[in-house]
Protein backbone atom coordinates (compact mmCIF):
# COMPACT_ATOMS: atom_id res chain seq x y z
CA UNK A 1 0.00 0.00 0.00
CA UNK A 2 2.90 2.29 1.18
CA UNK A 3 4.63 1.54 -2.01
CA UNK A 4 1.36 2.77 -4.29
CA UNK A 5 1.98 6.15 -2.61
CA UNK A 6 4.99 6.61 -2.61
CA UNK A 7 5.21 6.27 -6.69
CA UNK A 8 2.22 7.89 -7.29
CA UNK A 9 3.78 10.84 -5.02
CA UNK A 10 6.70 10.64 -7.37
CA UNK A 11 5.29 10.94 -10.06
CA UNK A 12 3.01 13.73 -8.97
CA UNK A 13 6.51 15.49 -8.24
CA UNK A 14 7.96 14.61 -11.49
CA UNK A 15 4.61 15.39 -13.89
CA UNK A 16 4.45 18.78 -11.82
CA UNK A 17 8.14 19.45 -12.46
CA UNK A 18 7.79 19.06 -16.21
CA UNK A 19 4.89 21.39 -15.88
CA UNK A 20 6.29 23.34 -14.02
CA UNK A 21 3.03 23.23 -11.30
CA UNK A 22 4.27 24.64 -8.06
CA UNK A 23 3.91 21.94 -5.43
CA UNK A 24 2.49 22.84 -2.46
CA UNK A 25 5.84 23.35 0.33
CA UNK A 26 5.53 22.52 4.28
CA UNK A 27 3.88 25.69 5.60
CA UNK A 28 5.92 28.34 6.68
CA UNK A 29 4.96 30.35 9.46
CA UNK A 30 5.48 34.57 8.16
CA UNK A 31 7.02 36.95 10.52
CA UNK A 32 4.88 39.36 11.98
CA UNK A 33 5.32 42.41 10.25
CA UNK A 34 6.73 44.40 13.11
CA UNK A 35 9.79 42.45 13.33
CA UNK A 36 10.30 42.80 9.32
CA UNK A 37 10.06 46.59 10.04
CA UNK A 38 12.65 46.49 12.72
CA UNK A 39 14.77 44.29 11.44
CA UNK A 40 15.04 46.79 8.60
CA UNK A 41 14.99 49.66 10.51
CA UNK A 42 18.31 48.16 12.65
CA UNK A 43 20.07 47.67 8.67
CA UNK A 44 19.12 51.27 7.66
CA UNK A 45 20.92 52.48 11.10
CA UNK A 46 23.89 50.60 10.29
CA UNK A 47 23.88 51.74 7.01
CA UNK A 48 24.14 55.56 8.59
CA UNK A 49 27.53 55.38 8.96
CA UNK A 50 28.60 54.40 4.85
CA UNK A 51 26.34 56.99 4.13
CA UNK A 52 28.50 59.40 6.74
CA UNK A 53 31.77 58.79 5.41
CA UNK A 54 30.28 58.50 1.76
CA UNK A 55 28.60 61.93 2.25
CA UNK A 56 31.71 63.49 4.23
CA UNK A 57 34.11 62.45 0.76
CA UNK A 58 31.80 63.65 -1.57
CA UNK A 59 31.66 66.89 -0.17
CA UNK A 60 34.67 67.24 0.79
CA UNK A 61 36.44 66.77 -2.34
CA UNK A 62 33.54 68.24 -4.58
CA UNK A 63 34.23 71.64 -2.60
CA UNK A 64 38.21 71.11 -2.91
CA UNK A 65 38.91 69.44 -6.10
CA UNK A 66 37.68 72.15 -8.83
CA UNK A 67 40.19 74.28 -7.54
CA UNK A 68 43.05 71.93 -7.80
CA UNK A 69 42.24 71.67 -11.28
CA UNK A 70 42.18 75.43 -11.50
CA UNK A 71 45.32 76.04 -10.13
CA UNK A 72 46.92 72.69 -11.36
CA UNK A 73 48.00 69.63 -8.82
CA UNK A 74 51.64 69.96 -9.08
CA UNK A 75 51.06 74.29 -8.61
CA UNK A 76 48.92 73.75 -5.46
CA UNK A 77 51.44 71.30 -3.63
CA UNK A 78 54.47 72.56 -4.52
CA UNK A 79 53.74 76.50 -4.90
CA UNK A 80 55.40 77.94 -1.86
CA UNK A 81 53.01 81.07 -1.37
CA UNK A 82 50.04 80.87 0.17
CA UNK A 83 48.95 84.46 -0.01
CA UNK A 84 44.80 84.17 -0.92
CA UNK A 85 44.89 88.24 -1.29
CA UNK A 86 46.62 87.79 -4.17
CA UNK A 87 44.93 84.43 -5.46
CA UNK A 88 48.01 82.32 -4.65
CA UNK A 89 47.23 79.21 -3.69
CA UNK A 90 50.54 76.93 -2.64
CA UNK A 91 50.07 74.61 0.45
CA UNK A 92 53.65 73.55 0.23
CA UNK A 93 54.80 75.05 3.27
CA UNK A 94 51.58 73.74 5.57
CA UNK A 95 52.48 69.98 4.11
CA UNK A 96 56.12 70.51 5.01
CA UNK A 97 54.93 72.12 8.23
CA UNK A 98 52.52 68.96 9.19
CA UNK A 99 55.47 66.82 8.04
CA UNK A 100 58.27 68.31 9.94
CA UNK A 101 55.65 68.80 13.33
CA UNK A 102 54.42 65.07 13.05
CA UNK A 103 57.87 63.88 12.64
CA UNK A 104 59.79 65.81 15.69
CA UNK A 105 56.79 64.78 17.56
CA UNK A 106 57.65 61.11 16.73
CA UNK A 107 61.18 61.22 17.42
CA UNK A 108 60.80 61.60 20.90
CA UNK A 109 57.26 60.38 21.67
CA UNK A 110 57.70 56.95 19.73
CA UNK A 111 60.70 55.41 22.09
CA UNK A 112 59.79 56.97 25.42
CA UNK A 113 55.93 55.45 24.44
CA UNK A 114 57.32 51.57 23.52
CA UNK A 115 59.91 51.80 26.49
CA UNK A 116 57.03 52.64 29.29
CA UNK A 117 54.93 50.29 27.18
CA UNK A 118 57.48 47.58 27.87
CA UNK A 119 58.10 49.18 31.11
CA UNK A 120 53.98 48.34 32.10
CA UNK A 121 53.65 44.96 30.00
CA UNK A 122 57.25 43.41 31.40
CA UNK A 123 58.93 45.13 34.58
CA UNK A 124 56.46 46.68 36.47
CA UNK A 125 54.56 44.90 39.18
CA UNK A 126 51.08 44.36 37.83
CA UNK A 127 49.42 46.91 39.97
CA UNK A 128 52.15 49.63 39.03
CA UNK A 129 51.01 48.24 35.34
CA UNK A 130 47.14 48.86 35.83
CA UNK A 131 47.52 52.24 37.72
CA UNK A 132 50.13 53.52 34.69
CA UNK A 133 47.04 52.37 32.19
CA UNK A 134 44.61 54.34 33.94
CA UNK A 135 46.91 57.02 34.17
CA UNK A 136 47.72 56.83 30.13
CA UNK A 137 44.32 56.64 29.91
CA UNK A 138 43.63 59.75 31.37
CA UNK A 139 46.28 61.98 29.78
CA UNK A 140 44.20 60.21 26.35
CA UNK A 141 41.15 61.84 27.73
CA UNK A 142 42.67 65.12 28.24
CA UNK A 143 41.25 67.40 25.34
CA UNK A 144 43.53 68.96 22.84
CA UNK A 145 42.61 72.43 23.69
CA UNK A 146 43.97 71.75 27.47
CA UNK A 147 47.38 70.90 25.84
CA UNK A 148 47.60 73.78 24.04
CA UNK A 149 46.65 75.91 27.01
CA UNK A 150 49.33 74.18 28.42
CA UNK A 151 51.71 74.47 25.92
CA UNK A 152 50.28 78.24 25.12
CA UNK A 153 51.59 79.12 29.13
CA UNK A 154 54.45 76.97 30.25
CA UNK A 155 56.01 75.68 27.20
CA UNK A 156 55.86 78.69 25.13
CA UNK A 157 57.31 80.88 27.58
CA UNK A 158 59.80 78.62 28.86
CA UNK A 159 61.51 77.96 25.10
CA UNK A 160 61.57 81.70 24.94
CA UNK A 161 63.24 82.14 27.66
CA UNK A 162 66.45 79.51 27.90
CA UNK A 163 66.13 79.43 24.12
CA UNK A 164 65.67 82.36 22.40
CA UNK A 165 63.17 83.47 19.66
CA UNK A 166 59.46 83.67 20.30
CA UNK A 167 58.96 80.65 21.98
CA UNK A 168 55.87 79.53 19.26
CA UNK A 169 58.01 76.79 17.38
CA UNK A 170 58.60 73.72 16.08
CA UNK A 171 60.46 72.70 19.06
CA UNK A 172 57.00 73.52 21.59
CA UNK A 173 54.59 71.68 18.81
CA UNK A 174 56.87 68.94 18.85
CA UNK A 175 56.88 68.80 23.10
CA UNK A 176 52.88 68.92 23.25
CA UNK A 177 52.14 66.96 20.13
CA UNK A 178 54.16 64.04 21.29
CA UNK A 179 52.86 64.24 24.94
CA UNK A 180 49.40 64.50 22.73
CA UNK A 181 50.28 60.80 21.08
CA UNK A 182 51.59 59.08 24.03
CA UNK A 183 49.41 57.30 25.31
CA UNK A 184 47.55 55.85 21.63
CA UNK A 185 51.11 54.59 21.21
CA UNK A 186 52.01 52.89 24.55
CA UNK A 187 48.39 51.70 24.63
CA UNK A 188 48.21 49.67 21.71
CA UNK A 189 52.29 48.75 21.82
CA UNK A 190 51.31 47.57 25.33
CA UNK A 191 48.42 45.41 24.34
CA UNK A 192 50.70 44.23 21.66
CA UNK A 193 53.12 42.89 23.85
CA UNK A 194 50.67 41.60 26.18
CA UNK A 195 49.37 39.08 24.04
CA UNK A 196 52.52 37.32 22.86
CA UNK A 197 51.91 33.54 24.22
CA UNK A 198 53.56 33.47 27.44
CA UNK A 199 55.31 30.00 26.08
CA UNK A 200 57.89 32.46 23.61
CA UNK A 201 59.24 33.74 26.84
CA UNK A 202 59.47 31.03 29.18
CA UNK A 203 60.77 29.22 26.39
CA UNK A 204 63.53 32.09 26.09
CA UNK A 205 64.18 32.07 29.61
CA UNK A 206 64.67 28.23 29.82
CA UNK A 207 67.28 28.43 27.23
CA UNK A 208 69.39 30.78 29.55
CA UNK A 209 68.32 33.96 28.12
CA UNK A 210 68.00 36.73 30.71
CA UNK A 211 64.56 38.40 30.99
CA UNK A 212 65.84 41.61 28.80
CA UNK A 213 67.35 39.26 26.54
CA UNK A 214 63.84 37.53 26.39
CA UNK A 215 62.28 41.26 25.79
CA UNK A 216 64.47 42.29 23.33
CA UNK A 217 65.25 39.05 20.95
CA UNK A 218 61.42 37.44 21.83
CA UNK A 219 59.01 39.61 22.65
CA UNK A 220 59.18 42.29 20.88
CA UNK A 221 59.92 40.72 17.35
CA UNK A 222 56.91 38.70 17.67
CA UNK A 223 54.61 42.09 19.11
CA UNK A 224 56.05 43.44 16.13
CA UNK A 225 52.85 44.37 14.10
CA UNK A 226 50.83 45.76 16.95
CA UNK A 227 54.14 48.16 17.81
CA UNK A 228 53.96 49.31 14.03
CA UNK A 229 50.10 50.08 13.98
CA UNK A 230 51.00 52.06 17.56
CA UNK A 231 53.45 54.11 15.80
CA UNK A 232 50.98 54.60 12.20
CA UNK A 233 48.14 55.47 14.32
CA UNK A 234 50.24 57.93 16.34
CA UNK A 235 51.38 59.59 13.15
CA UNK A 236 47.60 59.74 12.02
CA UNK A 237 46.64 61.58 15.34
CA UNK A 238 49.74 63.83 15.44
CA UNK A 239 48.86 64.88 11.45
CA UNK A 240 45.23 65.92 12.07
CA UNK A 241 45.68 67.47 15.65
CA UNK A 242 44.25 71.00 15.15
CA UNK A 243 44.01 72.89 18.18
CA UNK A 244 46.99 72.04 20.36
CA UNK A 245 49.38 72.95 17.36
CA UNK A 246 47.72 75.95 16.19
CA UNK A 247 48.13 77.51 19.93
CA UNK A 248 51.98 76.79 20.17
CA UNK A 249 53.36 76.70 16.42
CA UNK A 250 53.12 80.57 15.61
CA UNK A 251 51.65 79.99 12.40
CA UNK A 252 53.63 81.51 9.75
CA UNK A 253 53.52 80.58 6.53
CA UNK A 254 57.18 79.88 5.83
CA UNK A 255 59.42 76.65 5.47
CA UNK A 256 61.05 76.25 8.73
CA UNK A 257 64.46 77.04 8.81
CA UNK A 258 65.07 75.98 12.40
CA UNK A 259 63.77 74.03 15.33
CA UNK A 260 62.68 77.12 16.99
CA UNK A 261 61.23 79.26 13.92
CA UNK A 262 57.35 79.31 13.76
CA UNK A 263 55.29 76.91 11.37
CA UNK A 264 52.18 76.69 10.19
CA UNK A 265 50.56 73.21 9.66
CA UNK A 266 47.64 71.99 7.18
CA UNK A 267 45.42 71.36 10.23
CA UNK A 268 46.18 75.41 11.88
CA UNK A 269 45.59 76.77 8.26
CA UNK A 270 42.25 75.61 8.12
CA UNK A 271 41.12 76.12 11.12
CA UNK A 272 42.49 79.75 11.05
CA UNK A 273 41.30 80.65 8.32
CA UNK A 274 38.14 79.43 7.52
CA UNK A 275 36.20 81.72 9.64
CA UNK A 276 36.57 84.70 7.04
CA UNK A 277 37.30 82.57 3.31
CA UNK A 278 35.01 82.45 0.89
CA UNK A 279 35.12 81.92 -2.71
CA UNK A 280 38.07 80.29 -4.13
CA UNK A 281 40.06 80.90 -0.82
CA UNK A 282 37.49 78.62 1.21
CA UNK A 283 37.56 76.44 -1.90
CA UNK A 284 41.30 76.18 -1.22
CA UNK A 285 40.92 74.97 2.51
CA UNK A 286 38.79 72.50 1.59
CA UNK A 287 41.43 71.33 -0.77
CA UNK A 288 44.03 71.29 2.01
CA UNK A 289 41.20 69.03 3.84
CA UNK A 290 40.61 66.62 1.38
CA UNK A 291 44.69 66.35 1.13
CA UNK A 292 44.84 66.01 5.04
CA UNK A 293 41.70 62.72 4.17
CA UNK A 294 43.78 61.28 1.72
CA UNK A 295 46.72 60.92 4.05
CA UNK A 296 44.60 60.03 7.22
CA UNK A 297 43.49 56.77 4.14
CA UNK A 298 46.73 56.00 3.73
CA UNK A 299 47.98 55.48 6.78
CA UNK A 300 44.26 53.86 7.34
CA UNK A 301 45.65 50.96 5.02
CA UNK A 302 48.89 50.71 6.17
CA UNK A 303 47.63 49.59 9.61
CA UNK A 304 44.95 47.25 8.43
CA UNK A 305 48.10 45.78 6.29
CA UNK A 306 50.36 45.76 9.02
CA UNK A 307 47.74 43.98 11.04
CA UNK A 308 47.10 41.54 8.60
CA UNK A 309 51.03 41.26 7.93
CA UNK A 310 51.01 40.29 12.20
CA UNK A 311 48.56 37.94 11.82
CA UNK A 312 50.29 36.26 9.38
CA UNK A 313 53.16 36.15 11.63
CA UNK A 314 51.50 34.62 14.43
CA UNK A 315 50.45 31.71 12.41
CA UNK B 1 82.72 45.88 29.90
CA UNK B 2 79.92 45.64 32.18
CA UNK B 3 78.92 42.11 33.48
CA UNK B 4 75.14 41.00 31.82
CA UNK B 5 73.70 41.89 35.75
CA UNK B 6 74.79 44.98 35.91
CA UNK B 7 73.64 45.87 32.02
CA UNK B 8 70.33 44.25 32.86
CA UNK B 9 69.73 46.45 35.62
CA UNK B 10 70.62 49.48 34.37
CA UNK B 11 68.45 48.84 31.44
CA UNK B 12 65.55 47.73 33.90
CA UNK B 13 66.44 51.12 36.00
CA UNK B 14 65.95 53.12 32.49
CA UNK B 15 62.62 51.43 31.79
CA UNK B 16 61.02 52.71 35.11
CA UNK B 17 62.69 56.22 34.73
CA UNK B 18 60.22 56.05 31.31
CA UNK B 19 57.23 55.25 33.05
CA UNK B 20 58.48 57.65 35.26
CA UNK B 21 58.48 60.35 32.64
CA UNK B 22 54.89 59.43 31.64
CA UNK B 23 53.71 59.90 35.62
CA UNK B 24 55.54 63.03 35.97
CA UNK B 25 54.26 64.09 32.36
CA UNK B 26 50.80 63.75 33.64
CA UNK B 27 50.98 65.06 37.05
CA UNK B 28 52.66 68.27 36.03
CA UNK B 29 50.12 69.14 33.53
CA UNK B 30 47.06 68.49 36.03
CA UNK B 31 48.89 69.96 38.87
CA UNK B 32 50.06 73.44 37.10
CA UNK B 33 46.34 74.22 35.80
CA UNK B 34 44.33 73.04 39.04
CA UNK B 35 46.80 75.22 41.12
CA UNK B 36 46.83 77.84 38.60
CA UNK B 37 43.02 77.09 38.14
CA UNK B 38 41.27 76.65 41.42
CA UNK B 39 41.51 80.37 42.56
CA UNK B 40 39.54 81.40 39.38
CA UNK B 41 36.67 79.24 40.34
CA UNK B 42 33.94 80.00 42.35
CA UNK B 43 29.94 80.09 42.34
CA UNK B 44 29.63 83.49 40.47
CA UNK B 45 32.50 82.10 37.64
CA UNK B 46 30.51 79.13 37.19
CA UNK B 47 27.03 80.85 37.09
CA UNK B 48 27.24 84.00 35.91
CA UNK B 49 27.09 84.86 32.20
CA UNK B 50 30.28 86.25 30.21
CA UNK B 51 30.55 89.79 29.57
CA UNK B 52 32.66 92.20 27.38
CA UNK B 53 33.66 89.07 25.37
CA UNK B 54 34.33 87.01 27.98
CA UNK B 55 36.96 89.84 30.16
CA UNK B 56 34.58 89.66 32.44
CA UNK B 57 31.82 87.48 34.44
CA UNK B 58 31.82 83.78 34.59
CA UNK B 59 31.30 81.00 31.80
CA UNK B 60 27.66 80.29 32.45
CA UNK B 61 26.39 79.95 28.83
CA UNK B 62 29.20 77.87 27.74
CA UNK B 63 28.40 75.47 30.38
CA UNK B 64 24.92 75.29 29.41
CA UNK B 65 25.99 75.12 25.42
CA UNK B 66 28.32 72.09 26.22
CA UNK B 67 25.46 70.27 27.99
CA UNK B 68 22.62 70.88 25.23
CA UNK B 69 25.10 70.06 21.94
CA UNK B 70 26.27 66.66 24.21
CA UNK B 71 22.69 65.59 24.82
CA UNK B 72 21.61 66.48 21.26
CA UNK B 73 24.12 64.49 20.09
CA UNK B 74 24.36 61.36 22.32
CA UNK B 75 20.52 61.42 21.23
CA UNK B 76 21.41 61.47 17.76
CA UNK B 77 24.41 58.94 17.80
CA UNK B 78 23.02 56.14 20.56
CA UNK B 79 19.62 55.11 18.79
CA UNK B 80 21.67 54.91 15.43
CA UNK B 81 24.93 53.46 17.12
CA UNK B 82 23.09 50.73 19.18
CA UNK B 83 20.38 49.78 16.33
CA UNK B 84 23.69 49.48 13.99
CA UNK B 85 25.22 47.20 16.53
CA UNK B 86 22.42 44.84 17.14
CA UNK B 87 21.91 44.29 13.60
CA UNK B 88 25.70 43.49 13.20
CA UNK B 89 25.85 41.61 16.12
CA UNK B 90 22.15 39.66 15.84
CA UNK B 91 20.99 39.80 12.33
CA UNK B 92 24.10 40.01 9.63
CA UNK B 93 25.62 37.06 8.85
CA UNK B 94 29.55 37.56 10.54
CA UNK B 95 31.08 37.87 6.58
CA UNK B 96 28.80 39.34 4.38
CA UNK B 97 30.17 42.41 2.71
CA UNK B 98 27.30 44.45 4.15
CA UNK B 99 28.96 44.11 7.69
CA UNK B 100 32.60 43.77 6.51
CA UNK B 101 31.69 47.53 4.99
CA UNK B 102 29.94 48.46 8.05
CA UNK B 103 32.97 47.33 10.49
CA UNK B 104 35.50 49.63 7.63
CA UNK B 105 33.52 52.24 7.52
CA UNK B 106 33.36 52.47 11.48
CA UNK B 107 36.98 52.16 11.81
CA UNK B 108 37.99 54.62 8.97
CA UNK B 109 35.36 57.31 10.82
CA UNK B 110 37.21 56.76 14.02
CA UNK B 111 40.61 57.57 12.34
CA UNK B 112 39.59 61.19 10.24
CA UNK B 113 40.60 64.06 11.81
CA UNK B 114 38.10 66.42 13.67
CA UNK B 115 38.96 69.40 11.90
CA UNK B 116 37.83 66.76 8.83
CA UNK B 117 34.56 66.75 10.03
CA UNK B 118 34.42 70.06 10.60
CA UNK B 119 34.74 70.99 7.47
CA UNK B 120 32.23 68.76 6.50
CA UNK B 121 29.76 69.67 9.12
CA UNK B 122 30.47 73.58 7.49
CA UNK B 123 29.88 72.16 4.05
CA UNK B 124 27.21 70.24 4.30
CA UNK B 125 25.20 70.89 7.47
CA UNK B 126 25.72 75.22 8.01
CA UNK B 127 25.39 75.87 4.41
CA UNK B 128 24.00 72.69 2.06
CA UNK B 129 21.30 72.00 4.73
CA UNK B 130 20.90 75.56 5.38
CA UNK B 131 21.02 74.86 9.35
CA UNK B 132 23.40 78.16 10.24
CA UNK B 133 26.02 77.97 13.04
CA UNK B 134 24.10 76.29 15.09
CA UNK B 135 23.26 73.43 18.12
CA UNK B 136 22.12 71.13 15.52
CA UNK B 137 24.90 71.77 13.16
CA UNK B 138 27.53 70.48 15.61
CA UNK B 139 25.50 68.27 17.26
CA UNK B 140 24.89 66.12 13.91
CA UNK B 141 28.59 66.60 13.20
CA UNK B 142 29.47 65.58 16.91
CA UNK B 143 27.13 62.80 16.22
CA UNK B 144 29.28 60.98 13.28
CA UNK B 145 32.39 61.18 15.08
CA UNK B 146 31.17 59.53 18.21
CA UNK B 147 29.34 57.29 16.11
CA UNK B 148 31.96 54.54 15.95
CA UNK B 149 32.82 54.48 19.82
CA UNK B 150 28.97 53.94 20.32
CA UNK B 151 28.71 51.25 17.82
CA UNK B 152 31.61 49.48 18.76
CA UNK B 153 31.20 49.80 22.35
CA UNK B 154 27.74 48.54 22.29
CA UNK B 155 28.86 45.60 19.81
CA UNK B 156 31.33 44.05 22.36
CA UNK B 157 28.70 44.48 25.35
CA UNK B 158 25.72 42.52 22.85
CA UNK B 159 28.38 40.24 21.80
CA UNK B 160 29.21 39.17 25.71
CA UNK B 161 25.41 37.96 26.41
CA UNK B 162 25.88 34.59 26.60
CA UNK B 163 23.74 32.35 23.67
CA UNK B 164 21.82 30.19 26.47
CA UNK B 165 20.04 33.72 27.31
CA UNK B 166 18.59 34.01 23.43
CA UNK B 167 18.31 30.50 23.78
CA UNK B 168 16.15 30.24 27.01
CA UNK B 169 13.80 33.12 25.63
CA UNK B 170 13.47 31.93 22.45
CA UNK B 171 12.62 28.80 23.52
CA UNK B 172 9.83 30.43 25.78
CA UNK B 173 8.21 31.56 22.44
CA UNK B 174 9.96 34.91 22.35
CA UNK B 175 9.92 36.33 18.92
CA UNK B 176 13.51 37.45 17.54
CA UNK B 177 12.88 41.41 18.30
CA UNK B 178 11.17 40.06 21.80
CA UNK B 179 14.62 38.20 22.98
CA UNK B 180 16.52 41.20 21.56
CA UNK B 181 14.42 43.89 23.27
CA UNK B 182 14.11 42.39 26.63
CA UNK B 183 17.14 40.13 27.13
CA UNK B 184 19.69 40.97 24.84
CA UNK B 185 19.80 44.76 25.86
CA UNK B 186 19.13 44.92 29.12
CA UNK B 187 21.89 42.62 29.74
CA UNK B 188 24.09 44.95 27.28
CA UNK B 189 23.13 47.91 29.18
CA UNK B 190 26.70 48.83 31.38
CA UNK B 191 28.57 48.07 27.87
CA UNK B 192 26.49 50.47 26.26
CA UNK B 193 26.86 53.11 29.38
CA UNK B 194 30.08 52.99 28.67
CA UNK B 195 30.07 54.11 25.57
CA UNK B 196 27.46 57.01 26.25
CA UNK B 197 30.34 57.78 29.05
CA UNK B 198 33.69 57.37 26.33
CA UNK B 199 31.27 59.75 24.01
CA UNK B 200 30.25 62.52 26.23
CA UNK B 201 34.41 63.11 26.98
CA UNK B 202 35.25 63.24 23.85
CA UNK B 203 32.04 65.68 23.27
CA UNK B 204 33.35 68.41 26.50
CA UNK B 205 36.93 68.35 24.83
CA UNK B 206 35.79 68.57 20.89
CA UNK B 207 36.85 72.23 19.55
CA UNK B 208 38.10 72.19 16.12
CA UNK B 209 35.24 70.30 14.75
CA UNK B 210 32.62 73.15 16.56
CA UNK B 211 34.22 76.17 15.80
CA UNK B 212 33.30 75.29 12.33
CA UNK B 213 30.15 73.67 12.79
CA UNK B 214 27.93 75.57 16.27
CA UNK B 215 29.73 78.91 15.66
CA UNK B 216 31.68 81.01 18.58
CA UNK B 217 28.60 82.76 19.82
CA UNK B 218 28.75 83.51 23.28
CA UNK B 219 24.87 84.32 23.63
CA UNK B 220 22.86 82.38 25.57
CA UNK B 221 21.65 79.32 23.25
CA UNK B 222 17.50 78.72 23.01
CA UNK B 223 16.21 76.89 20.35
CA UNK B 224 18.70 73.90 18.02
CA UNK B 225 18.95 76.65 15.52
CA UNK B 226 20.74 78.96 17.89
CA UNK B 227 24.46 79.22 17.41
CA UNK B 228 27.02 78.47 20.56
CA UNK B 229 29.98 78.46 21.85
CA UNK B 230 31.19 75.21 24.55
CA UNK B 231 33.80 75.49 27.12
CA UNK B 232 36.18 74.27 24.96
CA UNK B 233 36.22 77.04 22.24
CA UNK B 234 35.57 79.42 24.33
CA UNK B 235 38.92 78.22 26.10
CA UNK B 236 40.71 78.30 22.64
CA UNK B 237 39.25 81.88 22.11
CA UNK B 238 40.48 83.03 25.49
CA UNK B 239 43.82 81.97 25.47
CA UNK B 240 44.38 82.72 21.62
CA UNK B 241 42.63 86.32 21.71
CA UNK B 242 44.09 86.43 25.27
CA UNK B 243 41.10 88.14 26.58
CA UNK B 244 41.39 87.02 30.31
CA UNK B 245 44.18 84.02 31.26
CA UNK B 246 42.56 84.05 34.56
CA UNK B 247 39.47 82.89 33.15
CA UNK B 248 41.14 80.85 30.77
CA UNK B 249 42.59 78.93 33.46
CA UNK B 250 39.55 78.29 35.64
CA UNK B 251 37.71 76.89 32.35
CA UNK B 252 40.61 74.97 31.43
CA UNK B 253 40.49 73.54 35.09
CA UNK B 254 36.66 72.94 35.03
CA UNK B 255 37.08 70.79 32.12
CA UNK B 256 39.93 68.60 33.39
CA UNK B 257 37.94 68.16 36.43
CA UNK B 258 34.95 67.24 34.31
CA UNK B 259 37.07 64.66 31.95
CA UNK B 260 38.66 62.91 35.59
CA UNK B 261 35.04 62.57 36.47
CA UNK B 262 34.38 61.02 33.21
CA UNK B 263 37.53 58.70 33.18
CA UNK B 264 36.44 58.07 36.49
CA UNK B 265 33.06 57.10 35.39
CA UNK B 266 33.90 55.22 32.81
CA UNK B 267 36.71 52.61 34.66
CA UNK B 268 33.79 52.10 36.93
CA UNK B 269 31.11 51.16 34.43
CA UNK B 270 34.11 48.86 32.54
CA UNK B 271 34.47 47.34 35.88
CA UNK B 272 30.97 46.61 36.48
CA UNK B 273 30.74 45.36 32.79
CA UNK B 274 33.34 43.28 33.27
CA UNK B 275 32.15 41.89 36.96
CA UNK B 276 28.66 41.24 34.98
CA UNK B 277 30.42 38.50 32.25
CA UNK B 278 32.42 37.02 35.10
CA UNK B 279 29.39 36.30 36.89
CA UNK B 280 27.84 34.86 34.18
Amino acid sequence: MGKYIEDGLTAYRMKAKSEKISVPRPHRIKPLNLERGIEWLLKLSAAIAILAIVLITVFIFARGIPLIFKTGLIDFIFNLKWSPSHGSYGIATMLVGSLVITLSSLIWAVPLGILSAIFMAEVAPSRIGNLLGRLVELLAGIPSVVFGFFGLIVIVPFIRSHLGGNGMSVLAGAIILGIMILPTIISISRDSILTVPKEYKEGSLALGATHIQSISGVILPAARSGIITAVVLGMGRAIGETMAVVMVTGNSTIIPGSILSPVRTMTSNIVLEMGYAAGDHQAALFATGAVLFIFIVILNLVVSFSIKAGKNYAN
Amino acid sequence: MLTNNTREKLIKAFLWLSGLIIVAILFIIIAYIAIKGVSAINLDFILEAPRRAGKEGGIWTTIVSTVYLTLVSLLIAVPIGVGSAIHLEEYALRRSWFANLVNLTAETLAGIPSIVFGLFGFVFFVIFLQMGWSIISGSLTMAIMILPTITRTAQEAILAVPAEYRENSLALGASKWQTISRVVLPSAVPGIITGIILSIGRAVGETAALILTAGSSLGMPGGLLDPARTMSVHLYILAMEGISMDRAFGTAFLIIVLIVIINYLANLSLCRMSQVSRQI
